[in-house]
């Protein structure tokens, strides 16, 4: 136990009468030797370059360690609510059905993404299905427009996109998500885009380790019209009798603009649970690197610490016994 | 030696946590879009095509021919379901044209709803809440959807506060200057005048 203490301090031991065998010198992993550790005339391999990786990499560890658990702590908060709201797009899916392939002039892919990284992949795959989405409806007469909520997509959609981006929102999740913020900001999307088509791209939260993107599609109350006028999925929709205001189209759009707020809702809250997941296991598979390094540096170290001691016996022994013989 | 001991214990469960998928998130319903699918294909084989809400949703059942005893309700907010697929005789929402009774067999309905009183009937029992505003939706197949931004049960009213509110927005409305602060003052009134009226009738 002694000897573990002095090597950890890194120190010689001076009368070293060790009851192992002194094995022959092994060439170290570690090259130089630093000069201002070796006292004149005697050369020693330094173990210091071993040391000061290993009290970063132990560091590291604690780091990546405790960002997991304040991930862990977050997620369970933000997991109720995103499970309570779950229950609020669906009456509009079951009314107004989904139709991701619907023909539209003008669409407008809403991109929900993290402002923070260290989330593992979850803001690149979200980001590569937005460019899928815009590849999917772009033809002659047709154009697509981007709305970014978070930082992280903004940084990877402004390098190749920049002309088609209507709206960045950032600073999101600054304060604790609630219904109001998030129609507040569905109205200024509202207010400031125009489209025939909403396709909000999140990553639903299954578990804590697998997120699955998801696209939902918000139509304009023209659209909804048309569709339901050619028949096909929303044919059923002229079945309803529609109560209350001036017109028929005053209440679409009002349920237009309710449908997309109820549904950004749960795609912001989802997303907020899959970057906490993502974040997790980023940063627990991170901390087991870091354990698996500082034990390969372990070994590298004591391999360097055994080597300097046996070469300063062998030279104080080879100077011994040219001083008798 | 200690090395080793402490090698296992990180390998020990560490994600532990939520392996299990939600309950309420039933995929039951596996029937993408095939045409999305399809298209996604041609244009991006390489990657996966994104889910869509139609996939992650219980499909709702078919108009049955003769009207069933029961209308099933989901009574859903921003932050909780208050009533899902629950089986209940009768509900009266208030939309914006007045108090709707909806019964088993209602017709098909799409209706706004203003401030006011929502009462579920469910036998003998009445179960009353305040909703702000939102939609109702009646499908053909007596399942009604009431989707409101808040709701509080009656009981949870202060009575005080309500009339000091009144009384406020209406001050606001006679002091107001621009349009939008006469709107929002007009707001307030009327959710308030609903509350006074859900409380006193």
């Amino acid at each position: 136990m002694a000897m573990a203490a002095l090597r950890r301090e890194g120190r010689r031991f001076a009368p070293l009468i060790s009851p192992r065998p002194i094995t022959a010198v092994r060439s170290s992993p570690i090259a130089p030797s630093h000069e201002d550790e070796c006292p004149i005339g005697v050369r020693y391999i330094s173990t210091q370059v071993v040391r000061n990786r290993m009290k970063s990499v132990k560091n590291i560890q604690k780091i990546t360690k405790a960002m997991k658990m304040v991930a862990a702590s977050k997620l369970r908060a933000v997991q109720t609510k995103a499970e309570n709201s779950r229950g609020l797009w669906q009456p509009f899916t079951a009314l107004l059905g989904d139709l991701p392939s619907v023909d539209v002039k003008k669409s407008v892919v809403v991109t929900i993404s993290s402002d923070k990284g260290l989330c593992g992949g979850i803001n690149s795959t979200s980001v590569k299905i937005s460019k899928g989405i815009h590849k999917l409806n772009s033809g002659p007469e047709k154009e697509t427009q981007y709305v970014i909520l978070g930082e992280k997509a903004k940084a990877q959609l402004i390098r190749d996109s920049k002309k088609d981006i209507e709206l960045i929102i950032t600073e999101l999740q600054k304060n604790p998500l609630n219904y109001t913020q998030v129609s507040v900001l569905a109205d200024e999307i509202l207010k400031n885009v125009e489209f025939d088509a909403l396709r909000i791209v999140f990553n639903k939260f299954h578990s804590v380790v697998s997120f699955v993107p998801t696209v939902s599609t918000v139509l304009s109350p023209e659209i909804v019209e048309r569709e339901a006028e050619s028949g096909g999925k929303l044919g059923d929709l002229d079945n309803y009798e529609v109560e209350g205001g001036e017109t028929k189209g005053e209440i679409l759009q009002n349920l237009a603009e309710f449908q997309f707020s109820c549904v950004m809702f749960n795609a912001v809250l989802e997303n907020a649970c899959s970057e906490q997941g993502a974040r997790m296991s980023a940063m627990d598979s991170s901390s087991r690197n870091a354990g698996d390094m500082l034990d390969r540096l372990t070994l590298t170290y004591n391999r360097t610490r055994q080597a300097s001691i046996t070469t300063e016996l062998i030279e104080i022994i080879s100077g011994a016994s040219a001083l008798e013989g | 030696m200690l090395r080793q001991a402490s090698r296992l214990l990180a390998r020990a469960p560490i994600l532990a946590a939520r392996a299990r998928p939600f309950s309420t998130d039933l995929p039951a319903a596996q029937s993408a879009d095939a045409t999305f699918t399809e298209a996604w294909a041609k244009v991006i084989p390489n990657m996966d095509p994104p889910k869509t809400p139609l996939s992650f949703m219980q499909p709702r059942p078919p108009t049955p021919s003769s009207i069933p005893s029961k209308l099933t309700v989901n009574f859903v907010l921003p932050y909780s379901s208050e009533l899902a697929t629950k089986e209940v005789d009768m509900v009266i929402v208030p939309a914006t044209t007045g108090q709707m009774g909806v019964l088993p067999g209602h017709v098909a309905t799409i209706a706004e709803l203003k401030p006011g009183v929502l009462s579920v009937h469910e036998g003998t029992e009445v179960t009353k809440y305040f909703v702000s505003s939102g939609f109702v939706f009646i499908h053909a197949n007596s399942f009604a959807d009431i989707i409101a931004v808040e709701a509080v049960p009656l009981d949870q009213l202060d009575a005080n506060l309500v009339q000091k509110g009144l009384a406020d927005f209406t001050s606001k409305l006679s002091s107001g200057t621009t349009d939008l602060e006469k709107a929002e003052a007009q707001i307030g009134i009327d959710v308030h005048s609903a509350l006074n009226s859900a409380l006193t009738g």
